[in-house]
């Protein structure tokens, strides 16, 4: 029994009271667990066993109208089926995804099922007829790594036929998601039953909190926010701080444009998020806690106050947590749309009600936080981390990935790559790998340009640093950052200069106006921008872009403001030419700037089916019906709306 | 939303939101988005309400309520589409979609149509990147859209005789 926080138990008979608790609580968790594996044998051994992946992608690709096929399918089939609900398996490009699994059959998954392929995919699956509107992703083979006594439990996709993995998983490796999209994010049971809290519990019952910090420090776990700061070394700070209450705060506000890593974790496993918090709560002693999630994920928020309400029942969260005598307990502070709360300061301010303005460091959160109380601030992946840290033990952890850079880096993989989705990776492993092997290479035979790390406040790189490994320090090396995990793949269609331009303006839509340099400096960067996509510009310009970068970058208060001209200043390093082919040529090599291109037809392809015409908001494209039509430039406005249409590639761009 | 029968704004529906938060330290951005679930907006008035009950200036209440893009200190249209502008669908064109949507109903981002119908809104990444470019149509998020099929859509739930 240890004493927590301020309040020093001397009375002995406190003691043996709390001792005899701790023993009846971890009992009741010990009889949840045990009930909640017979549960989980009985739903995955079921004679038929459906899932429908349910994150955002999922639903936004309709799976709540397959789910509903396949209850459909099920009744009319008179079967006896157990249908659940998972997390984002990470192949967002197949949503809607479902799985099946009957009579001792191989598990199967099938990929994009719309609701009107539900029949074709129970005929394969029962029946073996081909399937003609849906594809098998593959087989689902559960994998299980054992270390300490304790088991990480994930799945992993092969080849039905070779029995290999399929090319999506053969490099990644997962921890932080290896529950999403195996267990119903909805069901306290599903976590528990993999053993799920056994980590709070050996923290509990024998573990001090130095040891704790100890643990996570020897693992070299760094901080997945961007920073990549030790995260052992952090909770330390926190706990060295002798001012109560303390907060532990988890960082759920993923604004960067591009990133969708955090909401897939608390959408697919938010228990592990909750129990990596109670276990950083116990090792800084603090009493409260808050998760800041951004609003525009409403069914993040929707999942974790259930999974908060589950926790609480089973005395995981509140007072006295498993009879330990230490209390904490947990709440969602739901954001209200401000990039600039990722900031840790600024997200306190949030928290506080007031404007998400950062406020200087030192002193660091760990010192005076929210409310001016000690307080640690941690991203979702991190706390996600913990507990499979504990359970698995830090020399595992070290382990896996590079030295510096030990564990595993999950990213959001999007743009023109032919397989999207969300991924985990061991650090170490070269862009190149990322992009195609894990991602499939660029769609339609098109050139790789470049990839975007980092975000709005990260950097581009081309070609010639592919084979940087991905970790903390190389990315930085190269000119990028690791970043939370944003990874966009432009091809030869994206314009660089444009590209820069998109940033600039995220950045002074997003600036909280504090700083002038920040905010007065990004605005006029964005003009300059402005004017060579336009192809105003003059050779000038990229010396005043460079002026304005250093203006920028040492006269911010905030990373914000620090990092916002990167994503413009890293283009301008590996992509030059394009600056100056929009300034000395007044051409965008790309065929973007609409400035500096034209529409044209080709006669011969074209087929005279008038969709384009039609389409035109400026009315600039004319012809008769079956024969070659013309656009006007005059009026062409060169949105591009008349290419998009066109389904005989009959429209191109000079 | 949150009118009484002669147009005024009804600020009793704010009692039960203060008593909610009574206790809670740093209550006015989440009575904020309360407000906002009762009225759709946020009325002068029950800015005003705000700041009286939690004993803070109205300059304050008003610079929060400004800060946040979340907040509208406007009514919106009945129907909102917004289209996701996250780098992402950035890059695989909702600048074309929202000419189309443009086209059709002549309103760009941020602007309300004058039948009060329709507000049309860009936003920064919705987190669906991997199904870019994605639209959401009163909560409901579409992935992989083209032009057509969201101009269909949208002709399906807004009144037929609305567009052009």
């Amino acid at each position: 029994m240890r004493i927590m926080h301020c309040e020093t138990y001397n009375a002995q008979y406190v003691l043996e009271e709390e001792d005899r608790m701790a023993s009846i609580e971890a009992e009741a968790l010990a009889t949840a667990r045990e009930e909640a594996r017979r549960r989980w044998e009985a739903k995955t051994s079921a004679d038929v066993y459906v899932t429908v992946g349910t994150g955002t992608c999922g639903l936004a690709a309709g799976a709540k109208d397959t789910l509903a096929a396949i209850q459909k399918e099920i009744e009319k089939r008179h079967l006896t089926a157990v249908i659940g609900e998972v997390g984002c398996v990470g192949m967002c490009s197949f949503e809607p995804m479902v799985e099946m699994q009957a009579g001792g059959k191989d598990r199967l998954n099938y990929g994009q099922v719309r609701s009107g392929d539900v029949p074709e995919i129970f005929a394969s699956y029962f029946e073996g007829t081909p399937l003609k509107e849906t594809v098998i992703v593959g087989q689902v083979v559960p994998t299980v790594t054992r270390r300490n006594g304790h088991a990480l439990h994930s799945l992993s996709f092969v080849d039905p036929e070779t029995s290999e993995k399929i090319a999506f998983h053969q490099k990644q490796l997962r921890i932080v998601l290896s529950n999403c999209g195996l267990i119903d994010p909805e069901s306290i049971d599903d976590y528990l039953a993999l053993d799920g809290y056994q980590a709070l519990e050996t923290v509990l019952t024998g573990m001090t909190p130095e040891q704790v910090i100890k643990e996570v420090t020897e693992s070299g776990l760094r901080g997945r926010g961007g920073a990549g700061f030790p995260a052992g070394v952090k909770w330390g700070f926190a706990r060295k701080t002798q001012n109560w209450p303390k907060y532990v705060i988890c960082n759920a506000d993923e604004g960067d444009p591009g990133a969708f890593m955090d909401r897939s974790v608390l959408e697919g496993d938010p228990h592990s998020v909750i129990e990596g918090m109670i276990i950083a709560a116990y090792a800084i002693g603090a009493q409260y806690g808050y998760i800041y999630c951004r609003a525009e994920y409403p069914i993040a928020i929707r999942r974790l106050e259930i999974a908060l309400e589950q926790a609480r029942e089973l005395d995981l969260l509140g007072e006295s947590i498993l009879g330990s005598g230490f209390d904490f307990d947990l709440y969602i502070k739901e954001g209200a749309g401000a990039f600039v709360c990722g900031e840790e300061t600024a997200l306190m301010a949030s928290i506080q009600g007031e404007r998400g303005q950062p406020w200087p460091r030192p002193p660091y959160p760990a010192v005076s936080g929210l409310w001016g109380q000690p307080s640690n601030v941690n991203n979702v992946k991190s706390y996600a981390y913990t507990p499979r840290i504990i359970r698995m033990g830090a020399a595992w952890f070290k382990n896996l990935g590079t030295e510096g850079s030990p564990g595993t880096a999950v990213f959001a993989l999007t743009g023109m790559v032919n397989r999207t989705g969300l991924i985990e990776v061991p650090m170490g492993i070269t862009l190149r790998e990322i992009i195609y092997d894990v991602g499939g290479g660029i769609p339609s035979g098109r050139k790789f340009k470049a990839v975007q790390t980092g975000g709005p406040l990260g950097g581009c790189l081309p070609e010639e640093h592919l084979d940087t490994p991905v970790d903390f320090d190389s990315l930085v090396e190269a000119g990028s950052v690791m970043g939370s995990g944003g990874m966009i793949v432009a091809d030869e269609t994206t314009c660089m200069v444009e590209f820069a331009k998109y940033f600039m303006q995220f950045v002074c839509d997003e600036s909280c106006g504090k700083c002038p340099p920040c905010r007065i400096g990004s605005t006029r960067m964005l003009e300059v921008l402005e004017r060579i996509t336009a192809g105003e510009g003059k050779l000038e310009d990229l010396d005043e872009i460079r002026r304005l970068a250093q203006g920028i970058e040492h006269g911010s208060l905030c990373a914000l403001g620090q990092l916002a001209p990167a994503p413009v200043m890293s283009t301008l390093l590996h992509f030059e030419d394009e600056y100056r082919a929009h300034i000395e040529e007044e051409r965008c090599p790309a065929g973007k700037c609409r400035a500096l291109i034209t529409y044209e037809i080709i006669e011969e392809l074209c087929t005279g089916c008038m969709v384009c015409a039609r389409k035109c908001p400026s009315k600039a494209i004319s012809g008769e019906k079956r024969e070659p039509h013309v656009i006007d430039q005059e009026l062409c406005e060169r949105c591009g709306l008349c290419k998009e249409v066109c389904k005989f590639d009959a429209i191109v761009v000079s | 939303m949150g009118r009484a029968d002669n147009g005024a704004v009804d600020l009793s529906l704010m009692d039960p939101v203060f008593e909610r938060y009574r206790e809670q330290k740093g209550p006015l951005i989440p009575i904020l988005q309360r407000a906002q679930g009762i009225y759709s907006y946020l009325p002068p008035e029950v800015l005003q309400v705000i700041a009286g009950r939690l004993g803070v200036a109205l300059g304050k209440v008003y610079g929060v309520a400004t800060f946040y893009s979340q907040f509208y200190l406007e009514p919106r249209g009945k129907h909102v589409l917004r289209l996701c502008d996250g780098t992402a669908c950035h890059v695989k064109g909702t600048a074309i979609l929202m000419t189309a949507v443009q086209e059709e109903y002549g309103v760009g981002p941020g602007e309300t149509t004058e039948d009060g119908e329709l507000t049309v809104e860009t936003v920064y990444c919705l987190g669906s990147c991997a199904l870019a470019p994605v639209a959401v149509l009163d909560d409901e998020v579409m992935g992989r859209m083209r032009q057509e099929t969201l101009l269909r859509k949208m002709r399906k739930q807004l009144k037929p005789e609305h567009s052009a």
